[in-house]
């Protein structure tokens, strides 16, 4: 664990410049390119792995009113499953008959084993507070996926529904710039200035988008969560503020999760 | 897997009767209320449709939408341009450089009376020195001798700029002068930008 976190801390520096060679190429590099790029950058470590060591102390540490471990969190496995877990994500959960992402079900976790309000977590910014312990835990699961295949069920009724409630929801034109997620990401090879768009109406782009989210950005030095990500884009789209872990957020996320079944969960990622 | 399950859910979809995508729709709209808020300049009502921006959501999902329809919301947007009042169209390129290059404005970050840019950059290629350009519009590159400088060359220009869905109503170019995006003065400044040869727009263009 310790040398992990030292390449960790080394990494920066020494991948900062190839990221920026990288992004001049942008537009040659293809998605299978993109994957080698990425396998070689994580030999190297990703700044996150710092963040999922705390995760992980953080998860079985006794926290909140009711002084409980996240041991027995239950994330679709059964309880205290992270391996794998979040490769499935989001899933109908029985005991809240939602459909959850990973934010909203740790929040589920939290609410229900230690106590925290997730009202609280809803209402605060993102990596401040409770809602950055949120994105450590985050960054530990999502790593527990890395390599996984994506393989996310749609048998239960309510996926179905939320899939199509995402696929609404993706195509929404509005705002004073009339943009749909669609307007930067339904389509192949586009850029905004240098960045890759990803189509992530089909199986290839969603795999590459979905599939390297959450993600370590090396511009801002910070660790994004996919909610974090989405909020961002919805920014850039010009609309109001989706609420932290909203139905719109989760419905999105299942049918990006859903386009990319059978690719490769190459958590957390490496960005810009 | 996946393809699999999408041929179940057509299975599924063919199957819905109008009471069912009704509900279905009506399920979408509570979702989008209850999902949002208010942010800064970024007001929930945001969030609301404009007819055309609700038709060429559904065009854009692969709904068939008639041709009828699509012509009389076009129609709606082509009587929305507003020509110059004092019969100019241009104004000074190197301000129009620095529109084009701005992306700022109207997200919730920004404050109020902040200075829009018009974020052309983020999609076109304009400068050919500049190599940080978007390709999700065709490049703009050596503009004036490519289009010329006929008036109706002009007029198409600023009826594009002015409001890009009266040409094409699904485009993904937004209305800057419609949406008021851009002021009509920053409008010219963006003409000069594209046609006067002094514009590296058409100075460097090969
Ligand atoms: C106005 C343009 C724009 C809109 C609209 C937009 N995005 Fe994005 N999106 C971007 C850009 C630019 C990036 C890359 C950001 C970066 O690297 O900083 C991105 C990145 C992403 C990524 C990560 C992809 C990757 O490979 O790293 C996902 C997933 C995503 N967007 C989803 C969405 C969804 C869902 C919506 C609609 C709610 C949306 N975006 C709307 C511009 C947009
Ligand atoms: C979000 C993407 C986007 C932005 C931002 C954008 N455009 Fe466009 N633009 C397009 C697309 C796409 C087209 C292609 C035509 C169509 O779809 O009808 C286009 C077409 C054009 C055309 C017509 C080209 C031709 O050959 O007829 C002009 C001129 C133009 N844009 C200028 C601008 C300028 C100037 C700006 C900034 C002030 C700008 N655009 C911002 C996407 C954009």
């Amino acid at each position: 664990m310790k040398s992990k976190a030292m390449k960790a801390a080394g990494w920066a520096a020494a991948v900062g410049w190839s990221l920026c060679a990288s992004l001049a190429l942008a537009q040659e590099v293809d998605t299978t390119k993109g994957i080698e790029e990425y396998r070689r950058m994580i030999q190297d470590g990703n700044p996150a792995d710092l963040l999922a060591m705390e995760g992980d102390e953080i998860w079985t540490t006794s926290y909140g009113p009711k002084q409980q471990s996240l041991a027995q969190c239950d994330l679709g496995l059964g309880p205290g499953v992270v391996k794998g877990a979040y490769a499935r994500l989001p899933r109908y959960f029985a005991d809240t008959a939602r459909v959850q992402d990973l934010e909203s079900r740790l929040m589920t976790c939290m609410q229900t084993l230690q106590g925290v309000d997730p009202e609280k977590i809803v209402k605060e910014d993102f990596l401040k507070g409770e809602r950055l312990r949120v994105a450590k835990l985050v960054a530990y699961v999502v790593t527990e996926s890395q390599g996984e295949t994506i393989a996310v069920d749609t048998a239960h009724p309510k996926m179905q529904e939320m899939y199509e409630l995402g696929r609404r929801m993706f195509f929404y034109r509005a705002g004073p710039m009339d943009f749909s997620c669609a307007s930067c990401h339904g389509a192949d090879n586009q850029r905004i200035r240098l960045q890759d768009l990803p189509n992530l109406t089909k199986q290839k782009g969603a795999a590459a988008g979905w599939g390297s989210w959450p993600a370590y950005r090396v511009s801002a030095s910070q660790f994004w969560t996919m909610q974090h990500r989405l909020w961002d884009c919805f920014r850039q789209q010009r609309l109001a503020e989706p609420i932290y872990g909203s139905d719109a957020t989760v419905a999105l996320s299942v049918y990006m999760a859903v386009n990319a079944n059978g690719g490769e969960m190459m958590t957390p990622g490496i960005k810009r | 897997m996946k393809k699999k399950w999408m041929i179940a859910m057509l299975g599924t979809l063919a199957g819905i009767g109008a009471a069912q995508a009704e509900d279905m729709e009506q399920k979408f709209r509570e979702m989008v209320d209850r999902s949002f808020q208010s942010r800064g300049i970024a007001g929930k009502e945001r969030m609301l449709q404009l007819d055309f921006q609700r038709v060429c959501s559904r065009l854009d999902a692969g709904d068939k939408v008639d041709f009828a329809t699509l012509e009389a919301l076009r129609k709606i947007q082509q009587d929305t341009i507003r020509w110059p009042a004092d019969g100019n169209f241009f104004g000074d390129w190197k301000r129009g450089e620095a529109i084009a290059q701005s992306g700022r404005g109207l997200t919730w970050s920004d404050k109020p009376g902040t200075v829009n840019g018009g974020g052309c950059y983020n999609c076109h290629q304009l400068d050919p020195k500049e190599l940080s350009f978007g390709t999700i519009g065709p490049s703009l590159t050596g503009y004036r001798k490519m289009k010329g400088v006929s008036e109706e060359s002009v007029r198409y220009t600023w009826s594009r700029l002015w409001n890009a869905k009266a040409l094409n109503l699904c485009t993904t170019m937004y209305r800057l002068g419609d949406a008021g995006i851009l002021t009509e003065a920053q409008l010219k400044d963006v003409m000069a930008y594209l046609f006067d040869p002094e514009s590296p727009v058409n100075k460097d263009a090969k």
